[in-house]
């Protein structure tokens, strides 16, 4: 179980994010992406959750580059992007048997995830009347509904008080220390032992693109 | 197939608890439809030969209202990001999302239709004909749909573009839906209803494939 980068460059439009990014990664490994707004992670992470293609380098998980076989590289890895992929409609238990179903993972006792991030209470309630945090807390809950070897976390921490993080905190701690490989990012200091930081700022990209002329 | 079966229940799910798309999409039909004999005259021979050409056309306009939101909503909340990490081949999530469509959109129609044709002096005879007909041709639309709205994912004016780019190819449709009820043709119109079949049984997969290409695009 290993995800390593070799000389990645990624674009997202025409701008160029970054050039000759690497790491790798073995299991217990956290890895914290850091940099200014705009700087790519939330593009790295979605690179490296098999969205869009780099520009330059590999992405290789065990070996073998993720497009391979992305289907089986998939199912090793949750990932919670910004967006939180809740219906207003839906209660809070039938979006996680609806996220449990699609991931074609059976779902034999939501009320302990719930009750882990403190959504116990709100089970039966509709998405619609959650408040951002938790929101956040409810995507956050697909990470113990079944288990993945990698997580990628794109700003995990957004919006949750001081109980929530460490809940987030504990929650990559017990990953780590089941062997599993997170990658996040954020902007909030998180109490991670042994997390390595990567800056994405330390890997500008090689020249910036001359502006076409019109 | 259990993420087909979760995607399309859950798609059902919200089109009934929110109650606006599939509910809107018969009103429209049925509304807009019983608009023609007012701009058309109250003749009946005019109306009973307009009939299936009103009908079929409302039907084209009707299964539009709803598809620009197709995928637009799970884009923008993530579940699409969701479907793409999942098992299920994307294929297969616009299939489900396109049955879905279909179910609650173009269902309705299915029953809605023989009602408007009457009140038009639709000929009772040719009824049957005309079902048939809509329910081989509606799910074609819905189809078509479905890969106007992956194409148009994330545009700006969604709506107006799916149906610029939607409505062209579905001429083909209307021509035989409308040929294969129409009181004044010749036959008794099978071989318009073996030729909606086709390219029902044509879209079927390419549809879907097409827009599954199209939402790659769109996730990168």
């Amino acid at each position: 179980m290993r995800l390593t980068a070799e000389g990645l460059a990624a674009t997202r439009g025409e701008r160029p994010l970054f050039d000759g990014l690497g790491f790798a990664l073995g299991p217990g490994d956290t890895l914290v992406l850091t940099g200014p707004n705009g700087s790519g992670k939330s593009s790295l992470l979605r690179l490296i959750a098999g969205f869009g293609r780099q520009t330059a380098g590999a992405l290789r998980w065990d070996g073998k580059p993720l497009a391979d076989d992305l289907e089986a590289y998939r199912r090793q890895l949750h990932y919670v992007g910004h967006q939180e992929a809740l219906k207003p409609a839906l209660s809070v238990v039938e979006t996680l048997r609806f996220w449990a179903d699609l991931a074609d993972r059976p779902l034999h006792d939501p009320a302990g995830p719930l009750a882990a991030m403190g959504l116990g209470h709100k089970a039966a309630t509709a998405c619609r009347f959650l408040s951002s945090g938790q929101r956040r807390r409810l995507a956050l809950t697909r990470l113990i509904l079944w288990d993945a070897p990698l997580w990628l976390l794109d700003e995990p921490t957004v919006g949750l008080d001081d109980e929530a993080l460490g809940l987030i905190a504990g929650l990559i701690e017990r990953h780590r220390a089941g062997g599993g490989i997170t990658v996040l990012s954020t902007h909030q200091p998180l109490p991670l032992a042994g997390a390595r930081q990567l800056s994405l700022s330390d890997f500008p990209p090689a020249r910036p693109v001359v502006a076409a002329e019109w | 197939m259990t993420g087909f079966k979760a995607l399309l229940l859950r798609d059902l799910h919200l089109a009934f608890r929110q109650g606006g798309d599939g509910a809107m999409a018969v009103i429209f039909f049925v509304l807009a439809a019983l608009l023609f004999p007012f701009g058309l005259g109250p003749e009946p021979e005019a109306l009973a030969r307009d009939a299936v050409g009103i009908v079929w056309v409302m039907a084209l306009l009707a299964s539009l209202l709803a598809l620009d939101r197709l995928f637009q909503g799970d884009w923008e909340d993530g579940s699409l990001d969701l479907m793409a990490l999942s098992p299920l081949p994307l294929e297969l999530v616009v299939l489900a999302k396109a049955l879905g469509h279909w179910l609650v959109s173009g269902l309705p129609l299915l029953i809605a239709a023989p009602i408007v044709a009457s009140m038009l002096q639709f000929d009772p005879a040719g009824l049957p004909r005309l079902v048939l007909a809509l329910a081989l041709g509606t799910p074609t639309l819905s189809l078509l749909g479905a890969v106007g709205a992956a194409l148009t994912l994330g545009a700006r004016r969604a709506a107006v573009l799916v149906s610029l780019l939607v409505l062209p190819l579905e001429i083909p449709i209307l021509i035989f839906g409308v040929a294969a009820a129409d009181p004044a043709a010749t036959g008794d119109g099978a071989t318009q209803i073996m030729l909606l079949g086709a390219l029902l049984a044509l879209a079927l997969p390419l549809c879907p494939w097409a827009a599954a290409a199209a939402l790659r695009q769109a996730l990168d």
